[in-house]
């Protein structure tokens, strides 16, 4: 640890200034869609030409997985993509534009765990070519533009810190401006540790600006993909006109863990997942993912402006 | 100063022992000059002098994981203490009128000061039995619902909120996952947001999270001295990012989460800082309670003076606002 805990909490509060100095992300954002995917493309899971599907097991050869919109060939298992993936799978072919990708994280508690936040960071900057954990922008699917955010779990498992909350408040508003349909892809952990309260505040700031939309008579679709968890489950996500699900996404709001070392007995079989809040009420329809798009269009075309 | 302004409580915070010696010695004193006459009252006002100044010290540099521990003490004034000391004619209303009621928040009419509102609160329990039956104060979402449902009362009789918040978040079990914790937090955090009425809020002891917030959105949102407000507990926080659970981790993240009021004044997240009688609102809860009911009471006045249109949209400023970006 480069500093004891509390020198950096007796010390003056850091300026936004200052922050910015200590932290340019080594990469240089992106600002083209093929620059992106490309960014995408360099972090793909497991290296290799075969991999075993975690839920049946089978060994499969990448490439069939990766032409099949990274499900898998055998049994459908939705393996996690990326936010870059997951806009080209969206949308319409080159109409993706990205907004507001220059947005970075400050460090403002200074926070250290085992490793410092700001290099943190650094380090999720490089693997993902992204300076936080979502990707917003005005795009076209099937022909109907809309007001797009997706959420990228590889990014510090896709924490809702204050860029991700900013970024998807003006993404709301945006909506609300040009009467746009808005569709968000959730695949989050929950609110960022290391901003702590102010993580927390991302969730009442998403929640309000869609108070707005919802008043506006403004369209949302609410896409759920694995993991969709915590803060983010508890404001935005949960908060769509019509919310999809992924198939066997877990979705919730505490963690399969914290739930089972609260209660101290086994959880039903299938809780948390996608199925089971179908089931429960909590999902208007579960959406293979080479439906999406199509599914996505139909229910703007029913419920759009 | 009087005995009960300064005297430890029943139960014992491990960092205040340096105290419970002195406690101690002034009440051996006491009890030997009432029994052998002896005049020691010199002797006494010097020991409790004493102590007055340790309480001062001891409290002046608290560490972040002694507020938590402050904030959790057993003997600290819950949510029912403040409404029984200054909510004048209390009417509880239950329920959520589709699943049931949740004991773990308390709501209904009551007037603070000259005002009429209505009192939303979580509810940790005074004694064993009540502590389970609220879970610890861990609320379902039909204490959500339930709390969301006597605001849209209020709203339908231009009555303020006033909500009390002290809970470790929400509970984490299975039925609460299968009725909807998440979307009930979330629907919330939106219609508070758009409520047609004054909130106020203060976190009076626990600020867990999702759990707290899912009661807290407000125009003006306070928080006691020694309570603390934060994205998780210092526990959860300290099992993710340190892998451990022992009490220098645990320690080591009540630091790092800035928790404590001063933090979130700093951060903007609270608007103001009630402060709390010497060594907390346990040692002197009318002192407590008063300080509380003056804030109230004044927040208030001062959000009843504007145009509903225009306290909804400083709510939304208030709440855009939060959160600070680089690289613009
Ligand atoms: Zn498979």
């Amino acid at each position: 640890m480069s500093q004891s805990p509390s020198a950096s909490s007796q010390g003056v509060p850091p300026t936004a200034a200052s922050l910015a100095q200590q932290y340019p992300p080594d990469a240089p954002a992106p600002r083209t869609l093929a620059q992106l995917t490309e960014a995408g493309k360099r972090s793909e899971v497991p290296e290799g030409l075969w991999m075993r599907c975690p839920s049946c097991e089978a060994m499969v050869y990448r490439k069939n997985i990766e032409q099949n919109l990274n499900v898998c060939t055998e049994c459908d298992h939705h393996f996690r993509i990326g936010a870059d993936e997951r806009v080209e799978q969206l949308c319409d072919p080159g109409s993706f534009e990205p907004m507001w990708e220059d947005l970075t994280p400050l460090d403002l508690l200074s926070f250290v765990d085992l490793k410092p936040y700001s290099e943190r960071l650094r380090g999720e900057s490089k693997k993902t070519g992204h300076r936080d954990a979502v990707l917003c922008g005005k795009a076209f699917v099937k022909g109907r533009g809309v007001v797009l955010a997706a959420m990228d779990s590889r990014f510090m498992m896709g924490s809702m810190g204050c860029v991700v909350g900013e970024k998807i408040t003006r993404t709301i508003e945006l909506a609300i401006e040009t009467d746009l349909p808005l569709i968000i892809v959730s695949c989050s952990g929950g609110a960022r540790m290391q901003e702590s309260t102010l993580s927390l505040m991302q969730m009442s700031k998403t929640s309000a600006a869609l108070a707005r939309l919802d008043s506006e008579g403004g369209l949302f679709i609410s896409v759920l993909a694995d993991p969709t968890t915590g803060g983010v489950t508890a404001s935005f996500a949960m908060l769509g006109d019509v919310i999809l699900a992924e198939p066997k996404a877990l979705i919730g709001f505490a963690g399969p863990r914290v739930i089972a070392n609260t209660v101290r007995q086994d959880l039903p079989e299938g809780f948390q997942r996608s199925e089971h809040l179908q089931e429960k009420g909590f999902v208007d329809r579960i959406v293979h993912r080479k439906d999406l798009r199509s599914e996505i269009s139909r229910i703007i075309d029913y419920a759009g402006k | 100063m009087s005995t009960a302004s300064t005297a430890s409580p029943a139960f014992e915070l491990e960092f205040e022992r340096p105290l419970t010696a002195l406690e101690r010695q002034i009440a051996q004193l006491e009890a030997q000059s009432d029994t052998e006459g002896y005049d020691i009252s010199a002797e006494v006002r010097q020991l409790r002098a004493n102590h007055t100044a340790m309480l001062k010290k001891i409290y002046a540099s608290i560490s972040p994981a002694n507020v938590v521990k402050v904030a959790r003490a057993p003997g600290r004034p819950q949510a029912i203490d403040y409404i029984r000391s200054f909510v004048k004619d209390f009417c509880e209303l239950h329920g959520d009128r589709h699943f049931g009621d949740d004991r773990a928040i308390i709501s209904g009419f009551g007037r603070v000061g000259p005002h009429k509102c209505m009192v939303i609160a979580t509810h940790k329990g005074k004694d064993t039995r009540e502590r389970i039956a609220c879970n610890f104060g861990c609320a379902h979402p039909e204490g959500y619902r339930k709390a969301l449902l006597k605001m849209k009362l209020a709203e339908k009789f231009n009555l303020p909120i006033v909500s009390f918040i002290d809970t470790p978040g929400a509970y984490p079990g299975v039925g609460a996952e299968e009725r909807g914790q998440a979307e009930a937090i979330a629907v919330n955090l939106r219609e508070m947001s758009r409520l047609r009425v004054p909130i106020v809020s203060v976190v009076i002891g626990e600020g867990g999270s999702g759990g707290a917030l899912g009661i807290g959105v407000a125009d003006k949102a306070a928080m006691m001295q020694y309570a603390w407000y934060s994205v998780i507990s210092p526990e959860g926080c300290a099992a993710i990012l340190w892998k451990a659970a022992d009490p220098v981790s645990v320690a080591k993240a009540a630091e790092a989460l800035k928790l404590t009021a001063q933090d979130n004044l700093k951060l903007g997240t609270v608007d103001h800082i009630i402060d709390e009688p010497l060594g907390g609102a346990h040692r002197n809860p009318a002192t407590a309670s008063d300080k509380i009911e003056k804030w109230i009471t004044t927040a208030l006045r001062d959000l009843k003076r504007f145009k509903v249109d225009n306290l909804i949209a400083k709510r939304y400023q208030r709440l855009r606002k939060l959160g600070q970006v680089g690289g613009e």
